[in-house]
């Protein structure tokens, strides 16, 4: 027995035991319990404090996930070429994050966010009433960049009535124009080559027929306007395969949806082949020649605003060692033949998403390509083009799609399952521990509240979108934080049934309360924080959650259960254990004090100790 | 009033006095049983993937389909050309499955779907996930697992010892082992929501093992310094004394998760929160029983196995004896009635070894009256 009688008649004048035993002894949770007031002070200011910026954040729910919001989700996976595993680190795949982003964002959702996931996936999410099939295409297509020679290209049969207005806009100012090679501010021997297909959007018309004295007209066979473009075919097809070629093309209708994502996508790089390439709205047919230049020959690619020139928009690139020759060949090739055969297509994953013309050879491994595009076809075009110098594939994990009225269901659903299992805890936390319901309640109210508010002010900081497995870890988390009440409780009444009053058993079960809460929420918070860590998808945003809340329960515990019980044991009610305090010493069966000095109570010595 | 009121108030009042290590055998049978069991179903029956594992798409329609279900899956088999399974939900939606299509085909196959069914392909709902998606969320979770696994064990081996530690690991495999078994066997489909609630559990079965060590631990500070108690009366005590604990926290955690599985497979029928809800709840049963009957006893045994613990159940056992020569039995009875429950199970084990059912309804049948 390591208690001296002393405590023992102490038990009867609680208040001089409680000194004794508790300040001295447990002298880190005096400080809490001499103070209640000032944790109880903290958290309130802590939860108004949260509150109120929830508010002045204009945030006041927590941002949904696709899943409950409705939206498409789509799940990428990075392959790298063969032998180039190394690939996937983390510089190419923010690269490509960053790709993907404009490219998804460049269609006018600014919503849409695109974020890695463990070291492989890549992650896009677009709020539902946007258009996730072409999202999807933007950032599903495989990034097959070539730069081929055009032998021919039209407007598709059956194009839209949209043509007219592009072919009254390029018969202004003749848009295939080739320029010559203009000295930039760069040092290197650059030359800009305009594309010939961007003609039909106003503002370039506009902005072509300003720098029209620069061009010689070619306009006989500008693409827009030309319905039949001479086949280049007579001097050089004399094979099979390329008279076959030759009829596929005139076969081609573009303007078919299902023939502008099938055509071209299985040509060989070596080969000749067939593509589409649109342009606002019109859809062009080309027949290519085999590609000149790769496209992960392509170093680097950005966009620039040319001040200088006042060129506008340009799309700069600069090409590998190898690629700088091969360009420098091709369009050396290119500017001795006429339009449309001095254009080379820019295609990816075939289709041309780009076919500037070019007046001269371009050496010296740098070129830009200028044709008045506006900000964002600038960028888009030099995303594109720094995409395909990544040896990356990107494979379509998953896709979900979540209509707005299952995602309203999935939110309805897991609030409704969320006030029954609060009720439930509740209305047993009532049954089992009645009067201290009043300290258990409030403190589960609290740390929900907690939870809320941190999580809608998660939203704008950190990205945290409230996902399914996201709400299922909160409700599953009101367990984890009513057992840290329970395990208070409990110990509390394993001091009263050893027939100690009230406030010196809440002294004294505080430190092993204490102890053993932390330790299980270290684990529950380890679990937690490695799931974050290492898994992918879903299991994340359940993760966050859980481990959110296994912080938070730790705060609500040390801050307010704890001052709270503290307070509420000086409360006649509890501290002479009322039938209805939950802590009745005739309840739970206390002994009476006197009687200890006989027990054999040997093995609650060392615990005492 | 019934007997499981009365066990009711007993637990309420800490009175339970149940020898959950001497008895540890029979429960070690047991959990073996249903482990060979378990493993026996995943051999056997393997586990039910979902579409997830496959590669697939799923197709959630609105409410309120006039369409029937056999005519839903011919729809959904002539746009895919694959076996297609639909089933009606609770709410009058269908949730069509169709298993083996490439994540390229599917828009074509949705609006298919959509004109069939007549509905508007904005308002179907699709997932669909290319083969490798389901390892890849498998293997990372596994990947998880086994780090987890590491560094709590680590932390258990710190924070109170290497024996606790491996008790913990083996209760924990125990419950993993159980809650895929029960999966194997009943059929339930295993899904990424499957795997993130048996994740879940690992959290949550260390959990309540972790109270019952830390009590544990507390009371066998200094325990050779006294000749009363073995280790293993004293991990009884601790079980018992957190008995009350372990139950309410698993019936507080149960409840939410009962509410979620209730709400899950009653109101949607199906999905995330329905395959979350029901592998946690599996599992935290199951995590429950282990931490009381498992992980307790075996540290008890493991502990046993110290010399100096084997010694001091040697001094323990020649004072009982001692005590028992020198015509004490009545002492223990005397002790039995004359204080409080808590010595009770002291009682019994100071008469003698683990079993003692007579002893121990002795003390259980007494009015509860003489007690105070």
């Amino acid at each position: 027995m390591s208690w001296p009688p002393a405590r023992r008649s102490g038990a009867r004048r609680p208040e001089r035991e409680y000194e004794k035993v508790a300040a001295p002894k447990k002298g880190r949770s005096a400080s809490a319990q001499s103070k209640p007031g000032r944790s109880l002070a903290l958290i309130l200011i802590a939860i108004v404090a949260l509150t109120g910026g929830m508010f002045a954040s204009g945030h006041t729910t927590p941002r949904l996930g696709i899943d409950l919001a409705g939206g498409t989700s789509i799940t990428l996976r990075a392959v790298p070429e063969k032998g180039q595993e190394s690939a996937i680190n983390k510089t190419n795949m923010d690269t490509a994050v960053d790709i993907m982003n404009r490219r998804v964002n460049g269609l006018g959702v600014s919503e849409a966010e695109v974020q890695t996931q463990g070291d492989r996936n890549i992650i896009v999410n677009i709020p539902k009433g946007t258009n996730s099939e072409e999202a999807r295409q933007q950032v599903g297509t495989t990034a097959k960049l070539y730069f081929r020679p055009v032998i021919a290209t039209e407007a598709s049969a059956g194009a839209t009535p949209s043509t007219s207005p592009s072919a009254s806009s390029s018969a202004s100012g003749s848009p295939s124009s080739s320029t010559t090679p203009k000295a930039t501010g760069s040092s290197s021997a650059s030359s800009s080559v305009s594309p010939s297909d961007t003609a039909t959007s106003q503002g370039r018309a506009v902005t072509d027929a300003l720098k029209a004295d620069a061009t010689p007209s070619a306009s006989a066979s500008d693409s827009a306007s030309s319905s039949a473009s001479p086949s280049p075919s007579g001097s050089s097809a004399t094979s099979d395969a390329n008279a076959k070629l030759e009829a596929q093309y005139t076969a081609l209708d573009c303007s078919k949806k299902s023939v502008q994502n099938t055509v071209g996508k299985s040509a060989k790089a070596t080969e000749s082949t067939v593509a589409c390439g649109e342009n606002d709205g019109v859809w062009f047919k080309y027949l290519l020649g085999p590609a000149a230049v790769d496209g992960t020959e392509v170093k680097k690619a950005q966009a620039i605003y040319n001040t200088t020139t006042a060129a506008g928009w340009q799309v700069t690139m600069d090409f590998t060692g190898s690629g700088s020759k091969k360009f420098a060949d091709i369009t050396g090739q290119l500017a001795k033949n006429t339009q449309p055969q001095n254009q080379f297509g820019i295609v990816l994953d075939g289709q041309v998403v780009s076919a500037p013309s070019v007046s001269s050879s371009i050496a010296g491994g740098s070129a830009e390509i200028s044709g008045s595009f506006t900000q964002e076809e600038a960028q888009s075009l030099a995303n594109m083009l720094s995409y395909g110098a990544l040896p990356l594939t990107f494979k379509e994990d998953s896709v979900t799609t979540v209509t707005a009225a299952l995602g309203g269901e999935q939110l309805h659903a897991g609030l409704i399952a969320g006030a029954i299992g609060l009720a439930l805890v509740v209305i047993y936390l009532l049954i089992f521990y009645r009067g201290l319901s009043v300290i258990a309640i409030p403190s589960l109210l609290v740390s929900a509240m907690l939870t809320y508010v941190i999580m809608a002010l998660l939203g704008p900081a950190i990205g945290f979108a409230l996902n399914l497995p996201a709400v299922c870890g909160a409700i599953v988390a009101i367990g984890i934080t009513a057992d840290s009440f329970i395990v208070f409780f409990e110990r509390i009444r394993d001091e009263i049934r050893e027939g100690r009053t009230l406030r010196p058993a809440v002294e004294r079960a505080w430190p092993r309360a204490r102890r053993t809460i932390l330790v299980s929420d270290f684990v529950s918070f380890l679990a937690a924080a490695v799931l974050f860590i290492v898994t992918v998808g879903k299991v994340q945003g359940f993760a966050f959650t859980l481990g959110l809340t296994t912080v938070l329960d730790v705060v609500v515990v040390f801050l307010f259960t704890k001052p709270l019980m503290t307070l509420l044991a000086r409360r006649k009610f509890f501290a002479n254990g009322h039938k209805w305090s939950g802590l009745d010493p005739k309840a739970l069966g206390a002994k009476a004090p006197l009687r200890r000095t006989r027990r054999p109570h040997a093995p609650v010595d060392p615990k005492e100790a | 009033m019934s007997k499981l009121g009365s066990l009711g108030a007993r637990l309420h009042r800490g009175e339970v006095g149940y020898d959950f290590v001497g008895n540890r055998k029979i429960w070690y049978g047991i959990s073996i049983l249903i482990t060979i069991t378990a493993i026996l179903g995943l051999a056997v029956r393997g586990l039910n993937m979902g579409i997830e594992f496959q590669g697939g798409a799923v197709f959630t329609t609105p409410k309120h389909m006039t369409v029937s279900v056999n005519q839903a899956e011919t729809f959904a088999e002539d746009a895919s050309g694959h076996d297609a399974i639909v089933q009606k939900l609770g709410d009058g939606s269908m949730r069509i499955q169709i298993a083996g299509i490439d994540t390229d085909k599917s828009d074509g196959i949705k609006s298919q779907l959509s004109k069939d069914l007549n509905v508007s392909s904005e308002n179907i709902a699709a997932d669909l996930v290319g083969p490798s998606w389901g390892d890849q969320v498998a293997n990372k979770a596994w990947e998880g697992l086994a780090i987890f696994m590491v560094l709590v064990v680590i932390y258990l081996a710190i924070a109170f010892e290497w024996r606790m530690a491996a008790a913990a690991l083996v209760a924990l495999i125990h419950d993993i082992t159980i809650t895929t078994g029960i999966y194997a066997l009943v059929g339930f489909e295993v899904t990424p929501g499957t795997v993130i609630g048996l994740l879940t559990i690992l959290g949550y079965s260390l959990y309540d093992t972790v109270v019952v060590f830390d009590s544990l631990k507390e009371q066998t500070k200094d325990i050779t310094k006294q000749t009363r108690w073995t280790f293993s009366d004293i991990a009884n005590r601790s079980i018992n004394s957190t008995l009350m604990r372990s139950i309410n926290t698993t019936v507080v955690a149960l409840l939410p998760v009962g509410a979620l599985l209730f709400i899950g497979g009653g109101f949607l029928g199906a999905g995330m929160l329905n395959d979350i809800s029901l592998s946690l709840f599996v599992g935290l049963a199951a995590g429950a029983y282990s931490s009381i009957f498992i992980a307790t006893p075996l540290v008890a045994d493991l502990k046993e196995a110290e010399p100096q613990m084997k010694a001091l159940r040697k001094r323990v056992l020649a004072k009982r004896a001692q005590a028992a020569a020198e015509g004490e039995p009545a002492e223990s009875h005397g002790t039995d009635t004359a204080y409080d429950d808590e010595p009770e199970d002291a009682a019994h084990a100071v008469v003698g070894p683990r079993t003692q059912p007579a002893s121990r309804n002795r003390g259980r049948g007494r009015p509860s009256g003489k007690r105070r």
